[in-house]
């Protein structure tokens, strides 16, 4: 989405015939001098990335919202479980900048417990979509005899209606989960495992098509013919030349995680209601929504901007990934 | 064209199966019990006859093959004798809400209009809006135009609908007055004032959803139209002085159309599964809400058929996007 941009200095090709030119007029035997230190591969998607202003920004603020939420709490040491039911329904003001709700508690502090847990909870299930998603990729595009049952799997996979599942799942493993681990571990656990288990599809599809197109190449071919064994192709051979499309999913997955745990408290089947997350708050507020319309505001606010610099920075990254685009 | 469509109709039966299977397991494996409900000073004995008569006493394989005989084989009796006035499927037990004792379907085909207003428009007026964008932010790319829908459409995928929702209501209902929140399904249109009322209520959820379905249109039709627009074709029918109008039009539009229509059909199950959460905020009583009243009372049969509508909508538009990909695109040949 970026506009492709004509650089002189870094075009390769614009490079090798500025060195050339100048071999010409160079004494012979002063062989040409490099004007520019080597370049790593990531020097350049780090350039690529650099003129992506959105998903700069995206990375920014996403950065530092994490921060804020995870380092917050260090300066915000309001206990945001703490009941002050004298200071309740109080509108933004200096000594509660978020305001409190009904019962005195500081919506700021609650703020940033949410977030903690919305922003754990994506990057969790993420993880855990990715690690299903790349291993059934690699496994079906890399053994051709498992493409065709794994395919199929996905292909059912996708069929499922997701939605009605994941609520189905909240509502029936809730209790014995609560039970195992106590009612903020099970329910954590519970939302991982359910939004991973139905999200590393599109992540399979994507890293199976790559993995078949990379076995053809002839570095494979090589590596094979001095005797590589297949765990060893894999780890060194194929996982770090499909890395490119695990990492925009990745931060994709993210956006899609923290959305669906949101929709998951927002119709009452996430977290508990005396733990707060993004999502959670969101619902409580609707409650209150004639009164203090700016309960609702703060966690949803919270909510799109999370996702939108995530889903800003997954569209930069694709770019900077993709060498096609990255050269020109 | 006929056989691959026949082939992938008997292969969709197979998938349909296997995704009922996995429905019914789930809920089978899941310790929820339907007699939660029940008052405690109600007897152990009197409870253990309740649940026969639920049919819970049969193993799990019997429950699942009345289950399927009920969906597949009687449901669809009823539906005939009920347009041709037949008497097939009388007598015969039908898949009954624990709720509220009556066929499950039957509140089904209540609910499903409700729906259907709400998200069929959505959806319409979404792709009369996307396409327009679409193809004028792919005609003049990175225009000012072009970085507006892409911020927009960045933000529509971002904002999810618990918050727009919300948003709208704080806006235009409670600020503003214009609109009532909650949606009225009573409502009757007979004469003029009524349709505007329906019309009122109507735009704050289909705004919200349309917001959503726009902004994946249209970039899709932007995507698609700009690997048209630099296609030879397009040049030749410009060098053969063919005005832009035509050239865009006609010869673009149609060829990028292909993709796109593609994705409209793939999207309409989606939007079914994403209106649970839009009915919720707007108190449409669709099927929606009726999926989250059943989780919310246990009642499995309830929960258990509209999960598989909703699947067998994912796998019947998957299938007509597939077939209508072969109709307009002569290139592909499926046999």
């Amino acid at each position: 989405m970026t506009e492709p941009r004509h650089d002189p200095a870094s075009d390769p090709v614009d490079t090798v015939a500025a060195i050339i030119a100048h071999d010409h007029t160079a004494p012979l035997g002063s062989g040409p001098h490099p004007d520019r230190p080597p370049r790593s591969q990531w020097l350049d998607v780090w350039d690529q990335f650099k003129t992506h202003k959105g998903a700069l920004w995206g990375g920014i603020i996403f950065v530092l919202i994490v921060a804020g939420v995870f380092l917050g709490p260090l300066v915000w040491s309001i206990d945001p479980t703490h009941i002050d039911i004298r200071a309740r329904n109080q509108g933004p003001n200096l000594s509660h900048p978020f305001g409190t709700d009904q019962l005195g508690r500081d919506i700021m502090a609650r703020m940033m417990a949410g977030g903690q847990t919305s922003v754990s909870v994506g990057i969790t299930a993420m993880l855990l979509a990715l690690f299903l998603g790349s291993f059934v990729g690699v496994t079906a595009g890399f053994f051709r005899r498992l493409d065709g049952p794994l395919m199929r799997l996905t292909d059912l996979f996708l069929a499922l209606p997701l939605l009605p599942l994941l609520l189905v799942m909240m509502l029936l493993f809730r209790e014995p989960l609560n039970a195992a681990f106590g009612p903020e571990q099970g329910i954590f656990i519970l939302i991982v495992c359910a939004i991973g288990i139905t999200s590393w599809m599109p992540t399979a599809r994507i890293v199976r098509g790559d993995v078949l197109a990379l076995k053809e190449r002839e570095f494979v071919l090589a590596a094979r013919s001095i005797g590589t064994t297949n765990t060893k192709m894999i780890t060194r051979h194929i996982l770090p030349n499909v890395l490119s499309p695990i990492m925009v999913s990745a931060t994709l997955g993210i956006a899609t995680a923290i959305i669906t745990e949101s929709a998951l408290s927002f119709l009452g089947l996430g977290f508990p209601p005396d733990f707060p997350t993004w999502g959670r708050l969101l619902f409580d507020g609707t409650d209150y929504l004639q009164q203090y319309p700016e309960r609702v505001i703060w966690p949803g606010v919270a909510i799109s901007l999370t996702v939108l610099s995530v889903n800003y920075l997954g569209d930069g990254l694709r770019d900077a990934l993709d060498p096609r685009i990255r050269g020109r | 064209m006929l056989t691959f469509t026949i082939r992938r109709l008997v292969l969709a039966v197979p998938t349909l199966l296997f995704i009922a299977l996995v429905i019914f397991l789930l809920l089978e494996l899941a310790p929820g019990d339907p007699m939660a409900q029940v008052p405690l000073t109600v007897p152990p004995e009197v409870k253990e006859k309740m649940r026969l008569a639920l049919g819970l006493g049969e193993p799990a394989y019997i429950r699942f093959w009345k289950w399927i005989v009920q969906f597949y084989w009687i449901e669809p009796q009823v539906l005939f004798d009920h347009i041709f006035g037949t008497h097939f499927a009388e007598g015969k037990l039908r898949v009954i809400s624990w709720q509220t004792r009556s066929p499950v379907m039957d509140i089904v085909v209540q609910r499903i209009p409700q729906t259907l207003w709400v998200v069929g428009t959505a959806y319409v007026v979404a792709i009369l809006i996307a396409l327009p964008i679409g193809i004028y932010s792919a005609y003049r790319q990175y225009s000012w135009f072009d970085q507006l829908g892409t911020f927009v459409s960045m933000v529509g995928f971002s904002v999810p609908p618990f918050f727009s929702g919300v948003l709208v209501i704080v806006i235009f209902s409670v600020n503003l007055g214009w609109f009532p929140s909650i949606y009225d399904t009573t409502l009757k249109v007979v004469d003029w004032d009524s349709f505007m009322l329906q019309l009122q209520q109507m735009i704050m959820p289909v705004m919200v959803l349309a917001l959503q379905i726009t902004a994946q249109i249209s970039r899709f039709m932007r995507a698609s139209m700009l690997d048209n627009l630099n296609q030879d074709y397009v040049r030749t029918a410009r060098a053969k002085g063919l005005g832009e109008y035509t050239v865009v039009m006609l010869h673009v539009l149609r060829n990028s159309m292909i993709p796109v229509v593609t994705v409209i059909a793939l999207g309409v199950p989606a939007i079914f599964g994403g209106a649970i959460i839009t009915e919720q905020v707007f108190k449409v009583n669709g099927i929606g809400q009726l999926l989250i009243g059943a989780i919310q009372a246990n009642d499995l049969p309830m929960v258990q058929t509209l999960a598989f509508i909703f699947a067998i909508l994912i796998v019947l538009f998957n299938l007509i996007a597939d077939v209508l990909y072969g109709i307009l695109d002569p290139r592909i040949r499926y046999d």
